[in-house]
């Protein structure tokens, strides 16, 4: 806990800095008629130990996946976060620092989003990748502009297999600019190729498909980039970083740009944030991209260095007609996922996919087999699936809840029916999938 | 010194005329501004563009800039050179640093650019 001291003297002082004589001076520009005239309502001082131990009391009342087993999925996922990562981002060289500004003074902060964006590249086996975005859904929105930029045309078509809260943040993107956003729908919860193809015409600036898609599903994504190439369309794929340690990676699709949310890389669930979105795409779009980058270069003395590059697209240089608004970038959290990615390599990569691939067959394998719970989705699946019981979903996912069980969310909150879903990482333990069904049983049994 | 063969925007393009058809390029007062160049974004052949308006952009080393159009038409050609040679329109921007090829929609667009004289006036106000 903090102890920040303001008694009679600093107050003296930190006025007199600023050139009044009291508070009353201080606040003399607002309105008589709008102040308070009365002290404020505020609880008697508690000494240092007091505080302390009502501080702990409001946070022992917080529900933590240290306390509780997670099967929540949609976006947000409970991977192991080594210990590795922690005391690395912790160094205070790395914690107190934002992106850097003062950039080529920052040589070891350019170094590891340098070394984040050659592991992004070749996780995702895109040709770039900037130095990170905010999350998914703001990547997947810049994804949606910048087709629009290079293209010059207005629509857009996405998925609805895409993330509903992505899509809420793509619309809110688009809005001022005039684009049109058109729906691709399901066709037994995977994209329908063929009313992609029949929507898909010269006025197409790019094609959103979510790969594994929100339900799970993992796309049959076939030619893909032709067809979309054929109009002169930009393929943008929305995909998992860890389902990529065993998928067909986006660069191999024929995709044009790549992001997705990066939190499963060495980041907490942290309630929803901060998150990192990150962002790739080929190289012959590299000048329309958003975001900050991080280049190589010698120096004068023939010295390997780092240099924030191709800076003439930001907002700072380029003002109204930069590539994006962004001209940031989520420092810490891309360094989190630079050391899980280092730590993990290429086979712990594979790996963790082929837990999270067994361990989720596994858990909707056993529910399946519980009374009225067959899957209603034949889609293949990654780490994800959507389970459909007989009864409330709302229900379920309270009375787990309750159990220290947390699956969901429920589709219903977005209009998808009666279901919810069931994330499975690697590290759930085969007891506590039994766990799960145990409980989801008893209740089956219950109605 | 300016050439007298060409007219002139106010943006530092220039067009030389030859019947119907028109290069296009920028001035060596404006590649001097800029500094290196690195990047010339091109627009395609057979795009249509209109007279003042951007048809690609110009990247320094600190600053990228539009490409005003001349006067309105369809492109031609672009400079092929400039892909791997941006630096061209630094050593030599009314001759091979020229950057597209356009047919004039309408002659009489012309009439609104400056003359070699009157860009160099302009050139004078901007130095003060």
């Amino acid at each position: 806990m903090c102890w920040i001291p303001i008694s009679a003297k600093e107050k003296k002082e930190m006025l007199s800095s600023i050139g009044v004589e009291s508070f009353a001076e201080l606040i003399s520009s607002i309105p008589p008629q709008i102040r308070i005239k009365r002290p404020l309502d505020l609880p008697t001082p508690l000494s240092e130990v007091e505080i302390s131990a009502h501080m702990r009391e409001l946070s022992e009342e917080n529900q933590d996946l240290g306390h509780n087993i997670s099967f929540l999925g949609g976006g947000s996922y409970d991977h192991w976060v080594p210990a590795a990562v922690s005391s690395i981002i912790e160094r205070n060289e790395y914690y107190t620092a934002y992106t850097p500004y003062q950039a080529e003074v920052s040589q070891g902060t350019l170094q590891t989003i340098y070394e984040y964006q050659s592991l992004i590249c070749e996780l995702t086996g895109m040709d770039v990748a900037n130095a990170s975005m905010y999350d998914g859904a703001s990547a997947t929105a810049e994804a949606a502009l910048m087709s629009y930029s290079i293209t010059g045309r207005d629509t857009i078509l996405a998925s609805d297999g895409l993330n509903p809260a992505y899509y809420q943040v793509l619309m809110t993107y688009v809005q001022g600019l005039g684009l049109r956003v058109r729906r691709i729908p399901l066709s037994a919860g995977r994209t329908d190729w063929n009313r992609l193809e029949e929507m898909l015409d010269e006025g197409v600036a790019s094609v959103i498909i979510q790969n594994p898609s929100f339900l799970g599903a993992v796309e049959d994504l076939g030619q893909i980039g032709e067809l979309v190439h054929k109009v002169g369309a930009l393929l943008v794929m929305v995909v998992d970083p860890v389902s990529l340690g065993l998928l067909k990676p986006p660069g191999k699709h024929g995709a044009d740009i790549a992001v997705g949310e990066g939190q499963a890389l060495g980041n907490p669930t942290s309630f929803g944030g901060p998150y990192l979105g990150f962002f790739t795409c080929r190289r012959e779009f590299l000048r329309r991209m958003p975001g900050r980058l991080v280049g190589t270069t010698t120096d004068s003395q023939g010295r390997r260095g780092y240099v924030l590059t191709l800076q003439t697209r930001e907002q700072h240089i380029r003002r109204e007609k930069a590539t994006s608004n962004i001209c940031t970038n989520q420092a810490l959290n891309a360094l989190a996922a630079t050391v899980y990615l280092t730590l993990l390599g290429r086979e712990g990569m594979r790996d963790l996919a082929l837990l999270c691939l067994q361990k989720s067959h596994y858990a909707q394998k056993r529910i399946a087999e519980i009374d009225g719970f067959k899957s209603v989705y034949p889609f293949p699946f990654f780490k994800e699936f959507v389970v459909n019981p007989p009864f409330s979903s709302e229900k379920i996912i309270e009375s787990l809840a309750q159990k220290g069980i947390f699956v969901g969310p429920d589709l219903g909150r977005f209009a998808m029916g009666n279901g919810f879903l069931v994330a499975t990482t690697e590290k759930r333990s085969k007891e506590e999938i039994d766990l799960l069904v145990e409980g989801l049983e008893e209740m089956a049994r219950g109605h | 010194m300016v050439p007298d063969d060409l007219k002139f925007t106010k943006k530092h393009e220039w067009i030389r005329v030859d019947g119907d058809k028109g290069t296009v390029g920028i001035s060596d007062y404006a590649q001097g501004e800029l500094g290196d160049i690195v990047f010339v974004e091109l627009p395609q052949v057979g795009a249509k563009v209109k007279q003042m308006k951007p048809f690609g952009t110009i990247e320094a080393v600190k600053a990228v800039i539009d490409l005003y159009a001349p006067v309105s038409g369809e492109i031609l050609e672009t400079n092929p050179e400039l892909k791997d040679k941006p630096e061209t329109i630094n050593s030599d921007p009314y001759g091979d640093g020229w950057i597209i090829k356009l047919r004039i929609e309408d002659p009489g667009e012309l009439e609104n650019l400056l003359s070699p004289a009157d860009y160099e006036k302009l050139l004078e106000e901007e130095e003060h």
